[in-house]
Formats: C-alpha cells, sequence, structure tokens
C-alpha cells in the first residue's frame, strides 16, 4: 500500500471531539434534572432524538448520502438546544426547535462544517421569537419532589422588569430570594443549561484538558462581559448591576464556554478568537442593558457569526517569517 | 525592541530556557506523535556488501553526475565512479569493490527507472589513499578552502533528507555570513533512531567534523541541538566537549515534531526566523545534519568518501529492531532480511520516518546517500482513514509549525486561486505533515497542499525555494 | 401625521442626493469601450471554459477587437463557424479549421493492467503521479482517479467503473483542452474529429521498451514497427518506443490497426482486445 507522507495519524477524530463536548455537558445537564427533575430530561430526550433521527433521515433519503450521524455532532445540537430551553418546555416546541436547528440552520446548507451559524442557537432564537410565551414560563427549581410545574422569572428579567418600572437595583433584590452562592451552583429559575455556573466551568476546564477548545473565545467573552458590565457599574451602582451578577446569569457561561466555541461557527486562530469573544461580550451587554430583551447572548452569538468569515480573511495567525 | 530580545536571548541561553522546562523549542505549533524510539537501544552493526549494488547517479539535488566508468570496469571501494557535473552536483564513489555490470536505469523506491550504475560485488578491496585506522585525528585544518574542497571530492550532501551538496551550503552567497553553525541532532521524527546511535557511538567524531564544518564557515559559535528524549546522547557529547575543550555547546531541545526542521531548529536555537523564501544564511546561520558532520570527519581527516550510512530498520511488528551500517546502493530487500524478513500484516513500507518518509513500491530499489530508515507499518495503522467534512476545528492551524492555515490552502487550490495562495503563503509549507496528522476530519490536507505548491510553480509565479537540510526530522 | 410627513421627505431627500452623487460617480469614472467587444462576445459560446486560453470569452473579445490579426485567436468551443463570423464582425477573415476532439491514448483497463500495489492517498490524478509510479507497472497509463473528469466543464468525460478510464461523449465534447492541461500523464490528446466521427490513433504511451510494457500492460503499443511499415502514407512515427500517428497525415485507411499485434492502434473507441479476439476486422463505431 502506498500514500503521501505522513503515514501516522493523531488519535482525534470528529467523533472523539463530539463526545467530549458531551462529556463536558454532562455535569451541568445532571445539575439541571437535579433541580427541575423530568422536565429537563424529557425536553433533552425529545431534542436530541428528534434531532438525531432527523439528520439521519435528511442524509439518507433527501441527499442520498450515507448518514453519518455517528460522528455524535447532532447529539451534541440537540443536547445544547435541550440546555437552552425551559425544562418542561412542551414536546411540539422542542420539536419546531430541532427541525429548525437541523434542518435548516445546518443541512440546509450542507451539513456539518458548512452551516455560517450554530443551529442551536438558530433554533433557539426562532423559538423565543415565535413563542414567546413558552419560551419564558421558566420553572424553577423544586427538583422531583412536585410535579405540577411552578413557573417564575429569571434573575435577568426580574431585574429587567424591576429597572424598567423605575426601581433601583436594591430594591429588586431586596425581593428576590436567591445569592450568589446559589447562581453558582444552579438553584435559579432558567434554561436547563444556565443555571450552575459551577457545573458549566467543569465542563470548560474538561474541554481545556482533553484540548477540545482552546481558552481565547470564552476568556474573551468573559473578560468583556466583566469590564463592560464594570464600567456601568462603576459610573452607576443604582441603575446597573455588578459585574459579577452578569457573568453568572442568562446563560453567558453556557454560550460562551458551548455555543461561542462551536468549532464550525467560530473564527480560526487566536487573533481572530479574541476580536470574535470581545464582539459577543459586547454585543450580549448591549442588548442586555439597551435592548428590550433581558438576555443577549444568543443574538450576539449568531451575529458574531456572520461576521466568522470577514474575522477569518483578515485576522491571520502569527505567521513564522515575518516578510515575503 | 524586538533586535534587544534577539540579542539578549543570545548572549543569554538560559534566559529563553526560562519555559518549557529547560529545554528549547520553536514558537509556533508543532505536535506530539508517540515517539516509537524502538531501536533505540541496538548499536549500529556493519553490513557486508554482498551480490550487487545500484548506485544512483542522481542523489543529490541539483544535475545529476556523469559516469566516468563503463560495464566491465573494474573498480575499488572508495573509488570515484561518477563527476559532478556542476556545481550544483556532487560526486559519487563506489561504495563496493567488484566490476561494472551495467550502466543504465534502475527502479527506485517509488518504481520510477532512474540512471544508475550497477556493480557486481568481489571482495572488499579499498582504496589504498582511504585512512581505515580507529585513531580518531583531530588537528583540524585551518583554511576553510582546503575543508571544503576535501568536502565536495568526498561527495558529501546533506544526509538530513533533503540531500543538497554540502559543498555548495559552505560557500553563502556573496555578502551573507554564517556567523552560527548548528548541528542538527534532534532527530524528531518518531521510530527514528540512527542519528542517535551515531551520537553513542561516533560521538568525538561527529564533534570534530562539527568543528571541521564550524572552521570552514568560519563561524563564531556552534551548537549542537538535540531532542531531550536523548539523554544519553546529550551526556555523552557533553562529557566530550567538557573533556576535550571543544568550542560547541549542546542544546536541549523539547520533544516535539518538527523540532528537526531547519527553520524551527533555527527559531529554537537563536530565536532567530528564516524570511520566507530565504536562506537560513539570510539570518546568519547554517544548519547541518549531524550525519552529516561524521561524514565530514571521514572525509577530511579520513580520506573517505561518502559511501555508506547509518539507517534504521524497524517497526512494530519487527522481530529484531535494527541500526545498521550500510553500504550505498544495498538494495532495500537485504535490509529487511537483515531484520528478519517483512512480518506478516505489514501494510506498508516507507523509507524514513513515518511523517516525512516515502511509501515503497519496489522493494528492490537500492539505498541512497539520504536513506535514514526502513519502517514496516502494521495493516491497520498504515490505511488512512476515510475523510469527512471539516469541521472547521482549527486544529491544522493550530498544529502548523510556520503559522499557515492548511484548511484555506486546500480550498484555494481546488479552486486554483493562486494569487490568494501566494498571500497565504502556500510556498512557506514545509511539508512536515503536521496538518494531517491533527485533522480530526482526516482530511488529505497535506497531499492537495503539495499538489498546490507544485501548482504554484508551475504557473510561473516565480517561487524559488532552498532546498532544507535537516529534514532528519 | 407630522410623522409620517417628516419620514417621508427625510427618505425622498435622501435618496434624491444619493443617485445625484452615485450619477456623478460614474460620469467622473466612466470608461470608453469598444462597443464591438459586446458583439463578438455576444457570438461566442459563453461557456467560460478557458479553452482558448483566456480569462473568458469576454476576455477573447476583448483580444480579438484590440489585435490586428486573428492569429493565435481561436475559440475550440465554437469552432470554425463561430469564428468566421467573429471575425467578419471585425472585419477580418479566418481560416476554416477542422473541428477537433479529445482522445484518451491508454488502453490499460484494469483487467489488462495487474496492479501491483494500492494507493491510499487523496483520490487525484495529479498527488498520484507526483508520488509514485502508480497502481500497475506501467508508469505513463491513466491512474483513473478522474481528474480530466472534474476539470471537463461539458460534462464530456466520465471514468468508466469497469476499465477505470475515461470515456469521452462525442456529441458533448468542445475540445477545449481542459482535460489536456488536466491529465498528469499527459495521455489525453485533441486530434482531428474526421469524418463521420472516424480516428485512428495509438492508444498507449507507453515509452518502455516493448517487452517491459507488455509486462506492464497487455494493450500496451511494443513499437513493433508492424503499423509504421504499412502505413502508404508515411504517417506512423516511431519515437522512444511509441508508434505515434500523425493525424494530419493519417487517410484513415486503418491497415496499421489490422497488423498491430496488441491492438494498441484503436479506430474510434473499438478495441476488441477486451474481449479477447483478435484485433483484426474493422469496424466503425455509428
Amino acid at each position: 500500500m502506498v500514500s503521501p507522507a505522513p503515514h501516522a495519524h493523531g488519535s482525534d477524530t470528529t467523533r472523539r471531539l463530539m463526545r467530549d463536548v458531551i462529556i463536558a455537558l454532562l455535569p451541568a445537564f445532571a445539575v439541571s434534572v437535579w433541580f427541575f427533575g423530568w422536565g429537563a430530561l424529557q425536553v433533552a430526550a425529545v431534542s436530541i432524538a428528534t434531532c438525531v433521527a432527523l439528520e439521519w433521515v435528511i442524509q439518507k433519503f433527501l441527499l442520498r448520502t450515507p448518514p453519518q450521524t455517528s460522528d455524535l455532532s447532532a447529539a451534541v445540537t440537540g443536547l445544547l438546544l435541550a440546555m437552552n430551553l425551559p425544562p418542561g418546555a412542551p414536546w411540539w416546541v422542542v420539536l419546531t426547535g430541532s427541525v429548525t436547528a437541523i434542518g435548516i440552520a445546518k443541512m440546509s446548507f450542507g451539513g456539518i462544517g458548512k452551516n455560517p451559524f450554530n443551529p442551536a442557537l438558530v433554533g433557539r432564537v426562532v423559538l423565543l421569537v415565535s413563542f414567546p410565551v413558552q419560551m419564558t414560563r421558566w420553572a424553577l427549581p423544586r427538583g422531583f419532589a412536585t410535579t405540577d410545574a411552578v413557573t417564575g422569572a429569571t434573575p435577568l428579567a426580574l431585574l429587567k422588569e424591576g429597572l424598567n418600572n423605575g426601581l433601583t437595583v436594591e430594591q429588586i433584590f431586596d425581593n428576590a430570594d436567591f445569592t450568589y452562592l446559589e447562581l453558582l451552583f444552579g438553584r435559579i429559575g432558567g434554561s436547563a443549561g444556565e443555571v450552575s455556573a459551577l457545573a458549566l466551568l467543569a465542563g470548560f476546564a474538561y474541554l481545556l484538558a482533553r484540548r477540545v477548545i482552546r481558552p481565547y473565545i470564552p476568556v474573551s467573552i468573559l473578560a468583556t462581559v466583566a469590564a463592560f458590565g464594570g464600567i456601568l457599574w462603576w459610573a452607576n451602582p443604582e441603575r446597573f448591576i455588578d459585574p459579577l451578577f452578569h457573568l453568572l446569569t442568562g446563560g453567558v457561561l453556557l454560550g460562551a464556554i458551548f455555543m461561542a466555541t462551536d468549532y464550525v461557527t467560530s473564527p480560526m486562530h487566536p487573533k481572530g478568537m479574541i476580536i470574535f469573544g470581545i464582539g459577543i461580550g459586547a454585543l450580549t451587554m448591549l442588548i442586555r442593558t439597551f435592548g428590550s430583551y433581558p438576555e443577549g447572548i444568543s443574538f450576539a452569538i449568531l451575529i458574531m457569526n456572520a461576521a466568522v468569515p470577514l474575522i477569518n480573511k483578515y485576522a491571520k495567525p502569527k505567521r513564522y517569517a515575518r516578510n515575503v | 525592541m524586538s533586535n534587544i530580545y534577539h540579542l539578549l536571548s543570545e548572549r543569554l541561553p538560559l534566559l529563553r530556557r526560562g519555559l518549557g522546562g529547560g529545554a528549547c523549542s520553536f514558537s509556533i505549533g508543532g505536535i506530539h506523535p508517540e515517539d516509537n524510539k524502538l531501536a533505540a537501544n541496538s548499536p549500529l552493526q556493519a553490513l557486508p556488501p554482498e551480490g550487487t549494488a545500484s548506485i544512483f547517479l542522481g542523489q543529490h539535488i541539483g544535475a545529476p553526475a556523469e559516469a566516468i566508468v563503463s560495464k566491465g570496469e573494474r573498480v575499488k571501494t572508495g573509488q570515484l565512479i561518477a563527476k559532478a557535473s556542476g556545481w550544483v552536483s556532487a560526486d559519487i564513489h563506489s561504495s563496493v569493490s567488484g566490476t561494472v555490470v551495467a550502466v543504465e536505469p534502475v527502479a527506485d523506491l517509488s518504481g520510477i527507472r532512474q540512471p544508475a550504475i550497477t556493480i557486481q560485488v568481489e571482495g572488499d578491496e579499498w582504496l589504498e589513499t582511504i585512512d581505515r585506522s580507529p585513531e580518531i585525528i583531530r588537528e583540524i585544518p585551518s583554511d576553510s578552502a582546503v575543508i571544503i574542497k576535501k568536502i565536495a571530492a568526498a561527495g558529501i550532501v546533506g544526509l538530513g533528507g533533503a540531500a543538497f551538496p554540502t559543498h555548495v551550503k559552505l560557500s553563502p552567497p556573496p555578502g551573507k555570513k554564517a556567523g552560527i553553525l548548528i548541528i542538527n541532532a534532534a532527530e524528531c521524527e518518531p521510530f527514528l533512531t540512527s542519528d542517535h546511535r551515531v551520537m553513542l557511538e561516533f560521538g568525538e567524531q561527529a564533534l570534530i567534523g562539527a568543528l571541521l564544518l564550524k572552521q570552514a564557515l568560519h563561524a563564531s559559535k556552534a551548537f549542537i541541538g538535540i531532542e531531550s528524549n536523548k539523554p544519553d546522547a546529550i551526556r555523552e557529547l557533553q562529557k566530550i566537549i567538557r573533556e576535550r575543550g571543544y568550542e560547541l555547546q549542546v542544546v536541549r531541545l523539547k520533544k516535539r515534531y518538527p523540532q528537526g526542521g531547519e527553520k524551527q531548529l533555527i527559531d529554537a536555537v537563536t530565536h532567530r526566523r528564516v524570511p520566507s523564501m530565504g536562506l537560513p544564511a539570510d539570518v546568519g546561520v547554517a544548519v547541518q545534519n549531524v550525519g552529516t558532520a561524521l561524514a565530514v570527519y571521514e572525509a577530511v581527516q579520513k580520506h573517505k568518501p561518502l559511501i555508506e550510512n547509518s539507517i534504521t530498520i524497524t517497526g512494530k511488528n519487527l522481530p529484531q529492531q535494527i541500526n545498521a551500517l550500510v553500504r550505498l546502493g544495498t538494495p532495500l530487500s537485504r535490509l529487511a532480511a537483515l531484520a528478519g524478513g517483512i512480518p506478516a500484516g505489514t501494510g506498508k513500507i516507507v523509507c524514513g520516518g513515518p511523517m516525512m518518509g516515502k511509501a515503497i513500491v519496489n522493494m528492490d530499489a537500492p539505498t541512497t546517500k539520504v536513506t535514514s530508515a526502513l519502517l514496516f507499518i502494521p495493516h491497520g495503522e498504515a490505511q488512512r482513514r476515510k475523510a469527512s467534512n471539516c469541521i472547521r476545528c482549527a486544529k491544522c492551524v493550530q498544529a502548523c509549525p510556520m503559522g499557515l492555515e492548511p484548511y484555506l490552502l486546500i480550498k484555494l487550490t481546488q479552486r486554483s486561486r493562486y494569487d490568494e495562495l501566494r498571500a497565504n503563503r502556500m510556498s512557506d509549507c514545509i511539508e512536515c505533515g503536521c496538518c494531517l496528522y491533527s485533522c480530526p476530519a482526516h482530511i488529505p490536507l497535506l497531499d492537495y497542499i503539495r499538489m498546490g505548491k507544485g501548482e504554484l510553480k508551475s504557473s510561473k509565479l516565480k517561487v524559488e525555494n532552498y532546498p532544507t537540510d535537516g529534514h532528519r526530522l | 401625521m407630522q410623522t409620517i410627513i417628516l419620514t417621508v421627505v427625510t427618505l425622498t431627500a435622501l435618496g434624491a442626493i444619493l443617485a445625484a452623487a452615485l450619477y456623478m460617480v460614474a460620469q467622473r469614472f466612466r470608461t470608453e469601450e469598444d462597443p464591438r467587444i459586446d458583439e463578438v462576445a455576444a457570438l461566442l459560446p459563453g461557456a467560460n471554459c478557458g479553452g482558448c486560453g483566456f480569462a473568458g470569452c469576454r476576455a477573447l473579445a476583448e483580444a480579438v477587437v484590440k489585435s490586428e490579426t486573428m492569429d493565435n485567436l481561436y475559440c475550440p468551443v465554437g469552432g470554425s463557424e463561430v469564428m468566421q463570423q467573429v471575425a467578419a464582425c471585425v472585419g477580418r477573415t479566418v481560416e476554416a479549421r477542422e473541428p477537433m476532439i479529445a482522445v484518451v491514448r491508454c488502453a490499460g483497463a484494469c483487467s489488462l493492467r495487474p496492479p501491483t500495489s494500492l494507493y491510499d492517498g487523496a483520490a487525484s490524478c495529479r498527488i498520484e503521479a507526483a508520488l509514485y509510479k502508480g497502481e500497475t507497472d506501467c508508469l505513463y497509463g491513466c491512474s483513473g482517479h478522474g481528474d480530466c473528469e472534474r476539470a471537463c466543464l461539458f460534462g464530456a468525460l466520465r471514468i468508466d467503473a469497469a476499465t477505470g478510464l475515461p470515456v469521452v461523449d462525442e456529441e458533448k465534447c468542445t475540445a477545449c483542452g481542459a482535460c489536456v492541461k488536466a491529465c498528469p500523464k499527459r495521455i489525453i490528446e485533441l486530434r482531428k474529429k474526421g469524418p463521420k466521427g472516424c480516428r485512428v490513433f495509438v492508444s498507449c504511451v507507453n515509452k518502455d521498451k516493448g517487452n517491459v510494457a507488455r509486462k506492464a500492460c497487455k494493450a500496451a503499443c511494443i513499437a513493433c514497427a508492424k503499423c509504421s511499415k504499412a502505413c502508404a502514407f508515411g504517417a506512423i512515427a516511431i519515437e522512444e518506443n511509441i508508434a505515434y500517428i500523425d493525424f494530419t497525415v493519417c487517410r484513415l485507411c486503418r491497415k496499421c490497426a489490422a497488423e498491430c499485434p496488441t491492438g494498441a492502434i484503436r479506430v474510434n473507441g473499438e478495441w476488441r482486445m477486451e474481449n479477447g479476439l483478435a484485433p483484426s476486422p474493422l469496424n466503425f463505431n455509428p
């Protein structure tokens, strides 16, 4: 047998990388199941099953190519979508989300590697715009104890509503029943994936250790959010909340660690990754503080996804040789 | 600013070794393939000549040599049989004694017939001028012209793999001076151990060769770069340097592929970077392989031309791991027989290391001056995996030691966008294989990049690249 | 109401100003172009295949208008007919040329050319050719990865699954020469299409000596010179162990094909050795 050099190959495969992403998501998923009970589990099951099945069907019958669902990328999309939905969302909402994510955002562009926008986020945003009621009916963390869903607002929505009613930050949180420690561990209302900061950070550490992702994007997003929030807070602590709150709520961590780092829709080299991250961080904070949505990272990531080809074209990696 | 940094880092080697566990390394990209130095503990054994030897006339970069013997003539070991046919060309000597049976093409590794001289071996009668005593001659001629002349007369080429005639490399273009000599002993390719054994067994000779090269270049400094996975070789050379007071310095390099790439080695040792399409001489550096240094010693001090080299015969399924001193022109099948024959389940036979070696189709092909290894890869590992879609993970960009974007280069190649290929420095590629190694989608990146480089050259966009020594990575 | 009026007025004003600016810029940077370029471009096929050696049909049209003569300006796709019209358009004349077609000069089907190694690199003829001799012992023969098929803009070439060789579709081939450039082994040649599509050519480019060539491939030309002796018109020359029929001299008498012991000389695509028949009787492909 003959082939051009090299004759050795590393152990990385698409499947292995995707499997690692799933493993990294598991702690956060486990926490959400612990707090939200069957609702979270059911959403995830529907989402993953429909995503994988849809990709298989499209590849087999529409594109007539050998199905490649075994590379697990559809499963990752499904899980990420589930982590972005409120636990206990109706099954038809989830189904709509996965059809949008896989059918429209991924396969219509040619499948894995070709989609310009993060499929899970497209799914989520379409749902958010189409079904605002179902998408903002957040279950409160009650665990498996009760079956009837008690719903409430997320901390960010609470804050936005309060500010719009002319209250100061302090007044709003006098009535709120959560602490930063709870934000860290996840006993708050929110979508499945955004509740436990600590579990998400554990996943981040795992991805870094396995060299699945590089730290540039998450770190630059978080740093931008913190800096942006910090400046506002320093200017007017009555109108704006402190940066730590911004970091721990509203899926910033989920977005920064798992959504923005999606290979296909992020830049290819450190310089570009940092530009991308700063863009996402700044847009998120603009939407949060000045926009009408309480939460902005999904939109921010999708907007920056559109800028990725441009970033790749102009931000080049460090070359070995300086001059031509 | 960067000048000050470079000045400092040259003056204070310890400063730049602060990071990276005290070992130097290049600064961009690189991968960590499995080491697999299976033959590291097998001493070099000499393989006596036997049967026939076919010696190619074009074993080097540049014009092929012209045969000066004809069919039926008797030759001695070490006798000149083909003369260099230009400045960038090299003499070729008989590696055996016997009768010339043919001066016609012989199939090479890839089955393509190349002009060669075939000699029937009869005994082993050496040319009288060659000093075959084991005595080490330490005096170094002071005239660099004499050294270069002797090197040219011995037909020495860069043994790292590129086979560029050494006497040409030692005569840098006017106006450029190589103040620093780096001896490349990184041997960063997995499986390869022949340089390692040379350092352990002919350490002092190689060091004297390094001194000769340094003298020939009038270099002020000489470093020997060795990867940290060869601690015994580092210790051995350091001991000799200390005892003899040689003006040489051993640099410990981090184990990382392609540490032995010429440009990477220069970066690791001196923190200088060769400009795009430039020569090492542009940054005042010359790089020579450690095997070349040994050949230079033998040529200058012992009058022995380049007629044999050290070859590693290795593979995971091979019963014996062997390092051998082999005469030029020995058929590869003899080497395989030495190691117990081609093992069952071999999928691919490679001449050279697994990263940059060439897959062989013709086991009767003779060895050349730059043959460094014969590697047997089991079937399962040899097969390329099926390519899938690019997931834009940027692992290739991360791995590229030249800071290129392989994924982009192949896309542009497939669309024949030569201007953009040039803007994206396609011709900087050193074909080390890091991109293909690290690709999770198994896309044959390097195959296409190589093709693109060829097309770029033929598309009249002038791309002249200096053939690099130091490819025994 | 006021808001609506304000909006309409502002946008109208803005539109007017920008339109004026655009008009001025367009006036300022207007380039004069020979109107004949458009006329010539309209005559050309518009395939932008590059077969003429220019970047596209419009580039050829520009060259035609600017140049003094019609030398070296030829659209192989449109052929002689189109070039006559083009020449008439710019007031020149051009000699008629015979239509050409791509022919594949390799008959080494899988069954006749036993593979001796297995290629496992990227599926590209050029990459394989740069690496080594190829999967069989014939280092001149077709490697069958379909670089020509991919290069053809007209879909006129496809690799036959059974033989592993490219097949030219007579209807679709425009003789643009893209496949000739794409083939690293220079197997494909543009030859005269011939009356009723009849062509006689040596379907082999193996430059090895007869015995070596024959060993590698049963369909190889072994340079036995029987054909050149049989040819009454001196159309066949043997150089570097290979026979070549000069199609400008050949009169299509097909005596050479009858003489050829290996069947390397083919009349059109017909080749009887594939079926184990002696290569004597001749027949045309309709």
